[in-house]
């Protein structure tokens, strides 16, 4: 029995929620082992479990054979399980050896330390620097630094928490290169994520979660990516309909869009020209100006003049305001916090960018019973599952808020709708749901620029694309016969990565 | 008018011991992650609990040692609140100075008038406890750049989150550094009775407990910088008094407000550093003042 890891009967239940229910599943020595489900699937408190973080109510867990009840994650590490997150839990003023020896039970002295990590990066071909500091580091070479803290312990079972989410496909690619490694060398590897296709190519095999409970476990070549998402949703996936967008006259003219760039990233010389009834996917590894090119478009920075055109009208100079009076909408990324205001009611959040479009304020008060109404029509028109429009934004689950907040701007009518990120977080049911509305609102004959990281995601929605590099922007591609590969190079390839050569 | 530079460094280094050490404990507390507005109350209370123990014992050594006790047992008041009921570590860290003012003006009447034992002489004509305090500085930078323990409570201050999910107690680390910022502003208070005014009176810290929380931000978290800070508040005391006592013809009152306006004119610069100059973000660490609450 070559068992690494082995879990039968997990349970965890939380106020109101049964996270996990009657969860067995086994990873073997040697495999990459995938573990498949939508956001709330229970992915994450399972993880969790079997590093220390949470103890399970009920069930039992075995590792290599002998019965494994973590009670914090020190113990889990000294067992040999290291885990990678999700979000990086690093420490940015530190330098990277100092991380590396936070993350290890008897680290060795400080210099020691630094030639076994330059050692170790150079034979897994990712290079570091230990003396950098964590704050200065890409998000690829961050998550280097989360990997190599992990193999310096020589992990029986490696858990990898999405972490292809901040990569480039090619760097992707290395990462599975040195996975598989890793896997050779007889490491476990437990592999979340709900990208399918990355699934389909580089695991051995998949367990499947739905609403805390085990699906079943599959070997994901065997399936199509379709397959598995009916497996993971628990239905047939409603195919997006892109019939009925005819591109017709421009729209929005951004010329020569440059910001400085303070605590984020520049535009430099951003140029691009929308069509009425036409979707521009814009592709970026995050932290590449997506953002601020939000910003600038949405009027929150206000940039030189004769850069922001609507259907032939400089908009450079106004205010977020004007510009939305002017048919200019936007829906950032950040739901709580920047899309609304988490203690308002869903009502009062319709206030902050519908309050001029749909009249809901006048003569500088507020219009409440307008403003419910309107809540209300956004939360039948976009399926929003909530008690209703006095409930707080804050209560609401991440897919239900980004379905309001992206319906409060659709219902808004714009003349062009500018979105970042409209599902992320989301599990695929709404997800779906968001990308139709997109798509209807584009064949009613707005212009639609929509940001996005998740490349499947523009391929499905765009006509045409573009790649968001450092603050500058590609020229426009149909995306008609584009490939992942392609879009790969186009946002900037693998960031001075190799790959992997030889074991340490 | 002669002003003698070596005698004004020796009173400089008595004028900056209370601050060095209330700063200095301060320091540990915020790179641990927790902002404990309290030190007025922490160090007034020290300085009335060390003046009692000495005077009843005679010895200011235990008069210290009492108030380090009273500062690290009213700072847990401090843990309690903040690192178990998650109250808002500003509100409370203020609430813990009126506390601190308000309930050693009551405690304190009985001993008003009454006077300090003779303080411990040292080496050079300085006492133990300045010697002490100039000692304490390259321990606690020794402390938190080389030890493990020091990157552990670092480690917090930065991200609590990670330091959770890499399995350290958040909350430990931070109730420990709370009960040694306690401390050492105790006992810091207690210099200001027992060696510097030799005897109690309401409110005689004055204001001591702020400069300290600002120096910790002209050092930008630095143990040395807390020392240079130190001196420099120190230095300026001196200073206005040796003025004052030379008859210069400057209102007293605006030497009496040297000090702390020399303390208001550094930060304004260090933060004008911070936003126009080359250094980009601060020093800070990135988790203070945030509350952390663990989902078990």
């Amino acid at each position: 029995m070559s068992n690494v890891f082995r879990a039968e009967g997990l349970g965890k239940t939380y106020p109101g929620v049964r996270a996990n229910d009657d969860v067995s599943f086994a990873v073997e020595a040697g495999e990459i082992h995938a573990l498949l489900g939508e956001n709330g699937a229970g992915k994450s408190t399972l993880v969790k479990m079997i590093y220390g973080l949470v103890r399970p109510d009920e069930g039992q867990m075995a590792l290599l054979g002998a019965p494994y009840a973590p009670h914090d994650p020190r113990a889990a590490r000294a067992a040999g399980v290291a885990m990678v997150f999700q979000h990086f839990s690093l420490f940015d003023a530190m330098t990277v050896a100092e991380n590396v020896a936070l993350g290890m039970e008897n680290p060795p002295p400080q210099p020691e330390l630094s030639r076994r990590i330059a050692d170790l990066s150079q034979g897994y071909g990712l290079p570091l620097n230990p003396a950098r500091r964590i704050a200065a580091l890409s998000a690829g070479e961050r998550q280097r630094v989360e990997i190599l803290r992990c193999l310096l312990q020589n992990p029986r079972l490696l858990i990898m928490d999405e972490p292809t989410s901040v990569l480039t496909p090619q760097e992707a690619e290395i990462l599975f290169a040195t996975l598989r490694q890793l896997a050779e060398a007889g490491t476990a590897i437990l592999y979340i994520s709900h990208k399918l296709e990355e699934i389909r190519s580089h695991c051995d095999r998949a367990t499947i979660l739905r609403q805390g409970k085990v699906v079943g476990t599959v070997d994901p070549r065997a399936h199509s990516a379709r397959e598995l998402a009916a497996m993971m949703v628990g239905a047939e996936m409603r195919l997006v309909d892109r019939s009925g967008r005819k591109p017709a006259a421009p729209v929005l003219q951004v010329r020569g869009l440059s910001t400085a760039g303070g605590e984020g990233v520049a535009l430099k010389e951003v140029a691009l020209t929308l069509r009425s009834g036409e979707i521009l996917g814009i592709g970026g590894v995050a932290g590449n100006g997506q953002e601020e090119l939000l910003s600038a478009l949405s009027g929150e920075t206000p940039t030189a003049p004769g850069t922001i055109a609507l259907e032939g009208r400089d908009l450079s100079r106004a205010g977020p305001e004007a510009r939305r009076r002017a048919g200019l909408l936007a829906a950032p990324e950040d739901r709580l916090g920047h899309a609304a205001v988490p203690e308002f009611s869903l009502a009062e959040n319709t206030l902050l960018t519908a309050g001029a479009r749909q009249n809901l304020i006048r003569r500088g008060l507020i219009d409440r019973k307008a403003a419910t109404d309107f809540a209300q029509q956004v939360i039948r028109a976009f399926d929003v599952r909530t008690p209703g429009p006095d409930t707080a934004a804050g209560a609401l689950s991440g897919g239900n808020l980004q379905k309001f907040v992206i319906g409060r701007e659709v219902l808004g009518r714009p003349r062009v709708l500018v979105v970042n990120q409209p599902t992320w977080g989301v599990d695929a049911g709404a997800a779906a749901a968001i990308r139709q509305a997109l798509l209807d609102l584009a064949a009613q004959g707005a212009g639609l620029i929509v940001i996005s990281q998740d490349l499947d995601e523009l391929l499905e929605l765009s006509d045409r694309f573009c790649a968001l590099n450092q603050g500058r922007l590609s020229a426009p591609r149909p995306t008609e016969g584009l490939t992942i590969e392609e879009i790969g190079l186009m946002l900037g390839g693998a960031h001075g990565m190799e790959v992997a050569h030889v074991p340490a | 008018m002669m002003i003698d530079p070596l005698s004004v460094f020796i009173l400089l280094l008595g004028a900056a011991t209370p601050i060095l050490f209330a700063a200095l404990g301060e320091l540990v507390v915020e790179r641990a992650g927790v902002l404990n507005l309290g030190v007025e109350g922490m160090m007034i209370t020290g300085a009335l609990a060390g003046f009692a123990a000495a005077h009843a014992s005679g010895s200011p050594a235990l008069g210290f040692i009492a108030a380090a006790v009273a500062g690290a047992a009213l700072s847990m008041t401090f843990a309690a609140l903040t690192q178990f009921l998650l109250s808002n570590q500003v509100a409370t860290g203020l609430a813990l100075t009126l506390f601190g003012l308000g309930l050693t003006a009551m405690f304190g009447k009985p001993y008003e008038g009454m006077k300090a034992p003779a303080m411990m002489p040292g080496p050079l004509g300085l006492n133990w406890m300045i010697w002490l305090g100039i000692a304490l500085v390259p321990v606690v930078w020794w402390f938190l750049s080389r030890t493990r323990p020091g990157l552990i409570l670092r480690a917090v201050g930065e991200n609590h989150d990670a330091a959770h999910g890499l399995g350290y107690p958040v909350r430990r680390v931070r109730i420990l550094a709370i009960g040694f910022g306690g401390a050492l502003a105790g006992m810091g208070g207690a210099y200001i009775s027992i060696a510097t005014v030799l005897q109690w009176t309401e409110g005689m810290t004055a204001g001591a407990g702020w400069i300290a929380l600002a120096i910790v931000v002209f050092a930008q978290w630095n143990p040395w910088g807390v020392l240079a800070g130190a001196w420099l508040f120190g230095g300026v005391t001196v200073l206005q008094l040796r003025l004052q006592a030379a008859g210069v013809a400057v209102p007293v009152q605006l030497l009496s407000m040297a000090p702390y306006l020399a303390t208001i004119i550094v930060l304004v610069l260090i933060s004008a550093r911070q936003k126009f100059g080359r250094s980009g973000g601060g020093a800070a660490p990135a988790s203070l003042g945030r509350p952390f609450h663990a989902l078990k």
